[in-house]
């Protein structure tokens, strides 16, 4: 598109197909818990860093599902991995330990 | 010789079941450890979907057990249950023993114990209650009130307590408590025109016939406000009042409110009094802890032990519609077995 000189904004659709799923498939594989998170947000409500700034892990974890990864590194930094997260999660995710395998998996396809 | 049946808890299950076995003139025995039949249904004030009177049940199902074919033993619990050459001995704490042919277990289910979620604060701090500390306080009085006597202005109805919760052991869904939050919460406001009232749910599950319509009245005609989140915790302030965070997940955003008064849609989990029969009588539990059947399409009633049969809430949380109907299907299922 940018050769024809047309605009440079992304498209706000999530192009679910277009999208690279390497890196959800990922963390998946290597804390399989991830996949039963059923989007409550109880991690965002007690989260020590969302409540202070812009920044939201469970909204995080669905766009990786949809292999929207954009911006990941720089929001995924912002979490102080303190562990909160894991104590209220309904589903007994191990959410500290997806955080640290989304940074792996930064690194790796980066 | 007339066949005998003993049935295991006089809920409503216990109940209905009885009556239709009397009346294919089948001998029942119906046992029940409180000094009432009627289960959780007695305790009830008002129903979903139709706000109907609770007593209306229990008081036509209690007309309906007198019947000759029916003996009623309250206040019994049972001490021991031995099989011997296809018949059933049953023991109970009033020293007595019955024969039985066939043996009906509904039992029901237990209240999760609001206190096992300490961040929700039950028991710690005075204006959390519980769906059933309010369905007494609808039923005792007309007047809804803080712990100081004060008219709350803003309450929350918080949905999943000790249901879909790992953390509290028991991952199902209760099946019941959206609907009753969507009935309490209109309760609520009837008492209270002027209190803004929000339910917290993760999922709202309204599968039930007229349940959608209820949803749908509470928010049009009533002003309920639905938040989709999980609660975290919840803190009192000084004046007793709670704050309460959630993710605010439809728009993303970490969300605290101040409300005067909390209720818990406490879940329906095993009972204890099912586990303890059940492992005593070599009967297969599901990982949830209720009940097994082998075959759960075809085979509802019918426990792993030839002969024992189950109704209601034993192997699932149910309405009282879908209680009802299993109890039905489950006399007919004996009677079946029995002749
Ligand atoms: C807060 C709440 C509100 C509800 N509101 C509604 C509503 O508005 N509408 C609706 O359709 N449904 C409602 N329900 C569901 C309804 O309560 C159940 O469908 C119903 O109680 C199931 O009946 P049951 O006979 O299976 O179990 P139970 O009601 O639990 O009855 C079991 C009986 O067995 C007895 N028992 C247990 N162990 C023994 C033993 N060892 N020996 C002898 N007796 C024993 C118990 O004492 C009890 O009497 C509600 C549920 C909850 C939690
Ligand atoms: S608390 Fe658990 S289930 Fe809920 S959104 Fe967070 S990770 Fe998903
Ligand atoms: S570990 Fe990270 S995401 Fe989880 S509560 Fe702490 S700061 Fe938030
Ligand atoms: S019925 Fe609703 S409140 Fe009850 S456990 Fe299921 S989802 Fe939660």
């Amino acid at each position: 598109m940018k050769e024809f000189g047309f605009s440079i904004t992304k498209d706000r659709q999530i192009d679910y197909d277009q999208n690279d799923h390497r890196l959800l498939n990922f963390v998946l594989e290597n804390e399989p818990s991830f996949i039963v998170c059923i989007s409550c947000g109880g991690c965002t409500a007690t989260c020590s860093a969302g409540n202070l700034i812009d920044f939201n892990i469970r909204k995080l974890n669905i766009l990786i599902r949809r292999g929207e990864t954009e911006d990941l590194e720089r929001e995924i930094n912002k979490c102080m991995l303190c562990g909160k997260c894991m104590l209220v999660c309904p589903r007994g995710i191990n959410t500290r330990n997806v955080i640290l395998k989304i940074k792996e998996a930064i690194q790796k396809f980066r | 010789m007339t066949k005998k049946v003993v049935i295991i808890g006089g809920g409503i299950a216990g109940m209905e079941a009885a009556s239709t076995l009397s009346r294919m003139n089948i001998d029942v025995l119906l046992i029940e450890k409180k000094q009432q039949l009627g289960g959780h249904v007695g305790e009830w004030d008002h129903l979903f979907p139709n706000f109907r009177n609770a007593r209306e049940i229990t008081r036509s199902l209690l007309y309906d057990l007198q019947d000759k074919h029916i003996k009623i033993c309250t206040s019994t619990e049972i001490t021991g249950i031995s099989k011997k050459s296809g018949k059933f001995e049953v023991r109970t704490t009033q020293q007595q023993t019955f024969k039985a042919d066939s043996i009906l277990l509904s039992t029901g289910f237990d209240l999760f114990d609001a206190r096992k979620k300490e961040e929700y604060g039950y028991g710690i701090y005075e204006n959390v209650i519980t769906s059933v500390d309010l369905e007494q306080k609808l039923k005792e009085s007309n007047v809804l009130t803080m712990a100081s006597g004060v008219i709350p202005k803003r309450i929350a109805m918080i949905h999943c307590v000790g249901s879909r919760d790992e953390k509290s052991g028991y991952f199902h869904c209760s099946k019941v408590c959206c609907i009753t939050a969507v009935k309490q919460a209109i309760e609520v406001k009837q008492k209270l025109p002027h209190a803004e009232i929000f339910c917290f749910y993760m999922d709202l599950r309204m599968y039930g016939k007229k349940f959608e319509e209820l949803y749908r009245e509470a928010q049009e005609k009533w002003g309920i406000q639905f938040v989709r989140g999980r609660l975290s915790e919840a803190a009192e302030n000084m004046d007793g009042s709670l704050q309460i965070k959630s993710e605010d997940t439809l728009s993303g955003r970490p969300l605290k409110m101040n409300v005067d008064l909390m209720v818990l849609m406490i879940g329906m989990v095993p009972s204890e009094s099912t586990t303890f029969l059940g492992k005593m009588l070599g009967i297969h539990f599901s990982e949830d802890g209720f009940i097994n059947h082998d075959d759960i399409h075809l085979e509802n009633n019918l426990t792993n032990v030839p002969g024992i049969f189950t109704a209601g809430t034993v192997t699932s949380p149910m309405t009282i519609t879908d209680t009802i109907a299993d109890a039905r299907s489950a006399a007919l299922k004996i009677a079946t077995y029995i002749s």
